[in-house]
C-alpha cells in the first residue's frame, strides 16, 4: 500500500494540545512541510512565543527556544546575529505580535533580520480565554469587549501586515488565510517563499496567517471558518505585499 | 612590564575586557552615564569578526542577549538603572532558562529619571531579584579600574560555569574614571569548550533536538526545575563569594564596596593615623553576600559603619551577617551625591565614642 498523505518530517510525532477545529495545527503542518520541502529542518531554530503556541517547540522537530511575551523577534535577532547560517523562524499569535512585541515585530522588520515570521492573526487572545486583541474587529464580542469592540473607546483594529509593509528592511510579507482547501494552498506558497527568502538572505519575511479560535469565538469549527471568510478577509486582505524578485513562484 | 599599563577610561575598560573574554557578541540601548561602552564595542567587537547591534528597547537587547546567549556564544549587555529595570524580565527568562551571558550596570542616581551621577542605589534590585520567579545571579561590585578588568573577565567564565546571567555592578564615577590598568590575553572564542545544548541547529550532528526554555506548566516540575536551580545557587555561594578585608585586627570596621569603598579608604587611614583601631570589610560578591567575612571578625569587632551611595541597601545584609549583639550605623549619600571622607570619619568616631573604645 502506497502512504498519500503523512506526517511532515519536520512535525514530532506528538498529539497537540490545540481545541478540536483549531488552525494553529494547519498553521504547522505548512511550516513543517516548508522545513521539509527546502530541506532545513536540521539547520532550523524556532522561536516560540506566549499564546496557545506556546508548546510549538513539542511539535517541531528542530532546535527552538521559548520567549518572552512578544519578544521571540529580538530573541530571533540574537539567534541569527549568532549563527548566520541558521534559519531561524519566530511562530507568534496576534496579542504576541501585535500588541506586547508590536516594537520588536517593528524593528526586527525594520533591521531587515533574515529572519521568518510566522504570524497568526484570529482576532483574539486565546489562551488567556478569549479578551479583546489589537486585531479583534469593529463590533466583535470577546470577554473584555463584552457589547462588541467600540472603536470609539479601543481605536480600530490593527493591520499589522500594511504597517510593515512600507519598510525597506521587508524582503518578503503576505496575508493569507486557512478557512479552505483553496485558500490554504495559497498560504502553503506564501509559507515557503518566506523561508526560501531567509535562505536567499534577502532581508525580514512574515506571513499573516487569518486563522479561528471556535473555542473563544463561541462557535463550531464550521461556522467560525465561515465567520472568518465572512468578517476577517474583508478588513484583512489576503494576497502579497511584498515580493522579491529572486523568489521564485511555486506554481500549483 | 610596565609598557602593558594602557591608561583607559572605566567604560571602555569593561568592553575591552569582554572582548578579551572572549565576548563577541553586544546587544544594547544608549543611556548616561555607560555610553563610551557600546560605543567602544561598535567598532572592537566587528574587528574581532563579531556583532554589535544598538537594540531598539533594553527590552529588546536583552532578549537579543537571550537569543545569542540561547544559541551558545558569549554575549553582554550594558545600561544604566533606567534601562537595568527595563530588562529585568530578559535577567528572569535567562535564569529560568539557564542561559550564560553578563550584563554591566553603571548605576545612577534614582528613583525614575533620578539623576545621571554615580550612585548604588540599585542594590536591592541587583541582589534581591528584580525581575519575578526564585532566582539568583552572581553580582560583582569591583572597586578600581583593574578590578572591574579582571572581574568582567572573569564574569564570563562564572556565568558559563553556572549557565546563569553574571552582573557587573558599577557606577557612574566607575564608568568615567581613568586609570592605569593591564589587561588579560586577548582570547579566541573558538578555543571555548563547545556548548553541547545549544540550539545551532541540529546540522546533522545529533538527533535530539536541543531546547532553551523555562516554561514548566505542571507545578510539580517547576517544583524540581526550582531545586535544580536552587542547588545550583547553593553552589555559587560556595565558591564565588568575594571580599577583602583591611586591617583583620581591629575592633571597629567600615562596610563598603565598589567606588564608596574607595572613598571609605581615605577615611579609614585618617582615622588610623589618628590612633583609631578601624578596618574595612570590603564585599566584592554582592551576591553572594559574604557573611563568611563579617562572620570571621566576630570575635574582635565591636561595631560596624555601612557607607553606600544610597538610602541603606547594603547595610541591611550587613545587619544579617553581624547579629543583633553589634551595633550597625549607617551613612549614605542619594542621588548622585558622592559622600565625604571627613563626614565618614565623624560617624566612626561617633560610634566609638558611644561604644567606648579604645583611640
Ligand atoms: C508579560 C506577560 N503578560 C501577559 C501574559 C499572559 N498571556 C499569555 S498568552 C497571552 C495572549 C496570547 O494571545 P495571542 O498572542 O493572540 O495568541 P493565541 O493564544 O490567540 O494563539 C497573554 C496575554 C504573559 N504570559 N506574559
Ligand atoms: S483557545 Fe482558540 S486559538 Fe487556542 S487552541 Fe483553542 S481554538 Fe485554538
Amino acid at each position: 500500500m502506497k502512504a498519500v498523505f503523512t506526517r511532515p518530517q519536520a512535525l514530532s510525532d506528538q498529539a497537540t494540545h490545540y481545541c478540536p477545529g483549531c488552525l494553529h495545527g494547519i498553521a504547522h503542518r505548512l511550516v513543517a512541510e516548508a522545513l521539509d520541502e527546502l530541506d532545513l529542518t536540521e539547520r532550523a531554530v524556532g522561536v516560540a512565543s506566549v499564546g496557545c503556541s506556546v508548546f510549538t517547540y513539542n511539535y517541531f522537530d528542530c532546535d527552538f527556544q521559548q520567549a518572552a511575551h512578544g519578544r521571540a523577534p529580538a530573541v530571533a535577532t540574537g539567534i541569527k546575529r549568532a549563527r548566520p547560517d541558521s534559519i531561524v523562524f519566530t511562530y507568534q499569535g496576534d496579542g504576541d505580535l501585535a500588541s506586547i512585541g508590536a516594537a520588536e515585530a517593528m524593528h526586527a522588520a525594520s533591521r531587515g533580520e533574515k529572519i521568518t515570521v510566522i504570524f497568526i492573526n484570529n482576532a483574539i487572545y486565546g489562551m488567556t480565554g478569549g479578551q479583546m486583541a489589537p486585531t479583534t474587529l469593529e463590533g466583535q464580542r470577546t470577554t473584555t469587549s463584552p457589547s462588541g469592540r467600540d472603536v470609539s473607546l479601543t481605536g480600530h483594529p490593527l493591520r499589522m501586515s500594511e504597517m510593515l509593509q512600507g519598510l525597506p528592511g521587508v524582503a518578503y510579507l503576505a496575508r493569507v488565510s486557512c478557512h479552505d482547501v483553496k485558500h490554504i494552498r495559497q498560504a502553503k506558497q506564501s509559507v515557503q517563499k518566506a523561508f526560501e527568502v531567509q535562505r536567499e538572505g534577502l532581508g525580514f519575511a512574515m506571513v499573516e496567517l487569518l486563522s479561528n479560535c471556535p473555542t473563544n469565538w463561541g462557535m463550531t469549527p464550521g461556522e467560525s471558518l465561515k465567520w472568518l471568510e465572512e468578517n476577517m478577509i474583508p478588513y484583512y486582505p489576503i494576497g502579497e505585499l511584498k515580493t522579491p524578485e529572486a523568489v521564485t513562484d511555486h506554481g500549483e | 612590564m610596565d609598557q602593558d599599563l594602557q591608561l583607559v577610561k572605566g567604560n571602555e575598560a569593561v568592553a575591552e575586557a569582554a572582548a578579551r573574554a572572549g565576548c563577541r557578541y553586544f546587544f544594547g540601548y544608549p543611556i548616561t552615564p555607560q555610553n563610551e561602552l557600546p560605543a567602544y564595542m561598535s567598532w572592537r567587537l566587528p574587528e574581532l569578526g563579531g556583532v554589535y547591534l544598538q537594540a531598539e528597547s533594553e527590552v529588546a537587547a536583552i532578549n537579543m542577549v537571550y537569543g545569542a546567549a540561547g544559541a551558545g556564544v558569549r554575549v553582554m549587555t550594558s545600561s544604566s538603572s533606567p534601562g537595568i529595570s527595563l530588562k529585568q524580565e530578559g535577567i528572569s527568562y535567562l535564569a529560568g532558562s539557564e542561559l550564560p551571558c553578563v550584563i554591566v550596570n553603571m548605576v545612577r542616581g534614582g528613583p525614575g529619571l533620578g539623576s545621571i551621577q554615580p550612585a548604588q542605589s540599585d542594590y536591592f534590585q541587583a541582589t534581591k531579584g528584580g525581575g519575578h520567579g526564585d532566582y539568583r545571579m552572581v553580582v560583582l561590585g569591583p572597586s578600581d579600574l583593574q578590578e572591574l578588568v579582571d572581574l568582567t573577565y572573569e564574569s564570563f567564565n562564572i556565568a558559563d560555569r553556572y549557565r546563569n546571567p553574571v552582573m557587573i555592578l558599577g557606577d557612574g564615577i566607575m564608568g568615567q574614571m581613568m586609570e592605569p590598568v593591564r589587561f588579560p590575553e586577548l582570547l579566541d572564542p573558538q578555543t571555548l569548550p563547545v556548548k553541547e545544548w545549544a540550539t545551532t541547529g541540529r546540522g546533522g550532528k545529533r538527533k535530539e533536538n536541543n531546547l532553551i526554555n523555562s516554561l514548566y506548566l505542571d507545578a510539580e516540575a517547576c517544583w524540581e526545575h526550582n531545586q535544580k536551580l536552587g542547588e545550583k545557587y547553593r553552589q555559587m555561594k560556595e565558591n564565588e563569594t568575594r571580599w577583602e578585608i583591611l586591617y583583620e585586627d581591629a575592633e571597629f570596621y567600615f562596610a563598603a564596596y565598589g567606588t564608596t569603598a574607595r572613598i571609605v579608604k581615605k577615611a579609614l587611614e585618617s582615622l588610623r593615623q589618628r590612633g583609631y583601631s578601624v578596618g574595612l570589610v570590603r564585599p566584592i560578591s554582592l551576591w553572594p553576600f559574604p557573611d563568611q567575612a563579617f562572620a570571621s571578625l566576630a570575635e574582635k569587632a565591636r561595631g560596624y559603619v555601612v557607607v553606600e551611595m544610597s538610602m541603606g541597601q547594603m547595610v541591611e545584609d550587613v545587619r544579617l551577617a553581624v547579629g543583633s549583639e553589634l551595633p550597625v550605623e549607617f551613612i549614605g549619600t542619594a542621588g548622585g551625591v558622592m559622600p565625604h571622607p571627613s563626614d565618614i570619619s565623624d560617624k566612626m568616631e561617633t560610634l566609638i565614642r558611644e561604644v567606648g573604645g579604645h583611640k
